[in-house]
């Protein structure tokens, strides 16, 4: 018999499973991966440089463009910054409808990471349950904001709009039956909020409908138990945050431990895993979205009994009233300036983290007393992840390779930036 | 914080110790990186480097009016100034690091003279520093001394200049496409220009 020799396996940047443009290059013995050299930097669209070249709320949008599926955590890290040096005080809604919309956010994530985790791992149909109320989520941002992915609606101050009172509706088409349209339409005939209480309470079954496709599932259970298994100390060693971290049996979220926004006014509980393979990642994600379906909850019930302001008055750095701007002097001058000019943030330098989905998502801001910024850096989550692939894989076959990128949760724009 | 506070300025000395939005800084030496991080994580239980990153001084507190307002006009602001700034201590590399254990933050920041890009590595220190460093060899150009394997990361393959550093356009220097006589993709210097919408101010 001959003897085999290592060889290489150049995986993506074109594969499905590579979740974007990965591209792995895998040295292999037989079907066991010796080392795991993933080259990224496919993505990568100068967002630091750019956001040096423009004023700060311009920048904004590029947040959302980062991790292209969790967008409103990633501008609550950027605008909590900027509110930081500025010194400005957000009103009290508008952290409730940030905080709402983080953990819309996050089960918008975890959705699309459980569906196309299956996918990689060969559950199909996780896949098609998962997008099917990922959709409600998206028409929530769209109707909040008018976009359905990059909503730009966190303000520097507060959020960009109230929550509108009416939910859009679906419209008549020759596609549908009357009947089916009202279907359809059944719990959208009152406010967003209305609609988002309505999601709340049918999500629990759906989060058990995912479990009970997955969480005793042989092939599941055979893919993903004991796959990448992560030490405590390796985890902190490596970088790791969020779920990662938390699966691995490290309490650490930035919610409970430095808690922003209202977050320590609100009631829920954070899981941790135990022996930190991909499985226990993988109920610590699940039990995260039935954790954020209680905050949403509580967000609701506060929103609905409290109404009120949604954005500071300092015209300094938020836009005025549309009206007050046509008969207000002083209104003109503001808007002029912000929108010609913008604003300038004192001297200095922050960096603000938030529990985004994947992690820690940080941005460190420094200003030199400009409008714009002096340097951004943004800290993702997934780019310490993915560089620990190497290690994760170690040892482990080719398809297992799937599974640890599926578990950790890569997604390119915010590891290319 | 204030324990913490006074913990560092002992150890490291007070004027090494900055507070500012509820943020700890610790300026250190380039040459005592090694020494101070290992401290650092050994008895101030930092476990987690969260962010290493490069940042480069050159037009620090620069703003495009300067100058003659009245002889040029609006014309002027629409192209982004070359710097005179002269700087010994233009780069600089900033740690940031979180204790879980007690559940603090710590920002730790070299200076690097232009001369002497180098500073030593910390990935034996904290393991997750390899790719953080391979970026900022990337953007900034800093070399990371003891560092197995200081390839570029987010580039393209064979990527001329660190894009970062404030002395590098913004619309690049070369632009791709593809050459149909030749059958391949050729590099040529950027044909757009360089345009600034809105300039930079500084208003106190």
């Amino acid at each position: 018999m001959s003897e085999m020799k290592n060889y290489t396996l150049n995986f993506g940047p074109q594969h499905p499973a590579a979740h974007g443009v990965l591209r792995l290059i895998l040295e292999l013995d037989g079907e066991v991966v010796e080392r795991a050299d993933p080259h990224i930097g496919l993505l990568h669209r100068g967002t630091e440089k750019l956001a040096e070249s423009k004023p700060y709320n311009q920048s904004i949008g590029y947040m959302d463009r980062l991790d292209y599926v969790s967008m409103m955590c990633n501008e609550h890290a950027y605008v909590m910054g900027i509110e930081k040096m500025l010194g400005i005080k957000v009103p009290e809604r508008a952290e409730y409808i940030r905080v709402m919309f983080d953990e819309i956010t996050r089960i918008m994530n975890h959705l699309m990471w459980v569906g196309t985790h299956g996918l990689d791992v060969g559950a199909m149909s996780v896949f098609l349950y998962a997008f099917r109320e990922r959709e409600a989520l998206i028409d929530c941002y769209e109707a909040v904001s008018g976009s359905r992915m990059h909503a730009t609606y966190y303000r520097p101050g507060g959020v960009y709009r109230d929550l509108p009172d009416k939910m859009p509706q679906y419209l008549d088409s020759k596609l549908r039956s009357k009947e089916k349209l009202e279907k359809i339409n059944e719990n959208r005939q009152g406010s967003l909020l209305d609609f988002i209480e309505d999601f709340a309470k049918n999500f629990p079954k759906s989060i058990q409908q995912y479990s009970d496709l997955l969480t005793d599932n042989r092939i599941w259970k055979q893919r993903l138990v004991n796959i990448a298994i992560v030490s405590p100390e390796r985890a902190m060693q490596l970088g790791f945050t969020g779920a990662m971290l938390r699966g691995s049996g490290v309490e650490w979220d930035i919610r409970k431990n430095e808690p922003y926004s209202v977050y320590d006014q609100l009631d829920f509980e954070v899981p941790v895993g135990v022996t930190g393979d991909c499985y226990d990642r993988y109920l610590v994600r699940m039990e995260e979205m039935r954790q954020s379906t209680r905050i949403i909850n509580q967000c609701v019930a506060w929103l609905k009994a409290n109404p009120g302001p949604v954005m500071s008055d300092d015209h300094k750095v938020t836009p005025p009233n549309r009206e007050d701007m046509k008969g207000d002097m002083e209104s003109l001058i503001h808007h002029f300036k912000l929108f010609t000019e913008g604003y300038c943030l004192p001297e200095g330098e922050t960096y603000t983290a938030v529990e985004a989905p994947k992690g820690e998502f940080g941005v460190y801001l420094v200003s030199d007393g400009a409008n714009k910024p002096y340097r951004v850096k943004i800290r993702a989550p997934g780019f310490a992840h993915l560089a620990a692939m190497d290690e994760m894989a170690k040892g482990h076959m080719l398809s297992d390779v799937v599974t640890i990128i599926g578990s950790q949760d890569i997604v390119f724009g915010e590891v290319d930036r | 914080m204030k324990e913490l506070k006074q913990k560092l300025s002992k150890a490291f000395g007070k004027k090494n110790v900055s507070e500012s939005f509820n943020e700890l800084t610790l300026n250190i030496k380039s040459e005592d990186v090694l020494e101070v991080c290992q401290k650092l994580k050994d008895e101030f239980q930092f476990e987690i480097l969260m962010d290493l990153c490069g940042i480069d001084y050159l037009t620090y507190g620069e703003s495009d009016w300067n100058g003659n307002a009245s002889s040029s006009g609006f014309g002027r602001a629409r192209q982004a100034q070359k710097s005179t700034n002269q700087k010994d201590q233009r780069f600089g590399v900033v740690y940031h690091l979180l204790s879980v254990s007690n559940n603090q933050r710590l920002r730790v920041k070299a200076l690097l003279s232009s001369e002497n890009l180098m500073i030593q590595s910390v990935t034996k220190i904290w393991n997750c520093a390899d790719w953080f460093e391979r970026e900022a060899f990337d953007l900034f150009g800093i070399l990371f001394e003891n560092h197995n394997d200081l390839r570029r990361i987010l580039t393209d393959y064979g990527f001329v200049g660190h894009p970062l550093r404030k002395d590098f356009p913004l619309i690049g220097e070369v632009e791709m496409r593809y050459d149909e006589e030749l059958g391949r993709v050729v590099y040529e210097p950027v044909s757009i220009e360089p345009n600034v919408n809105v300039p930079r101010v500084i208003r106190k």
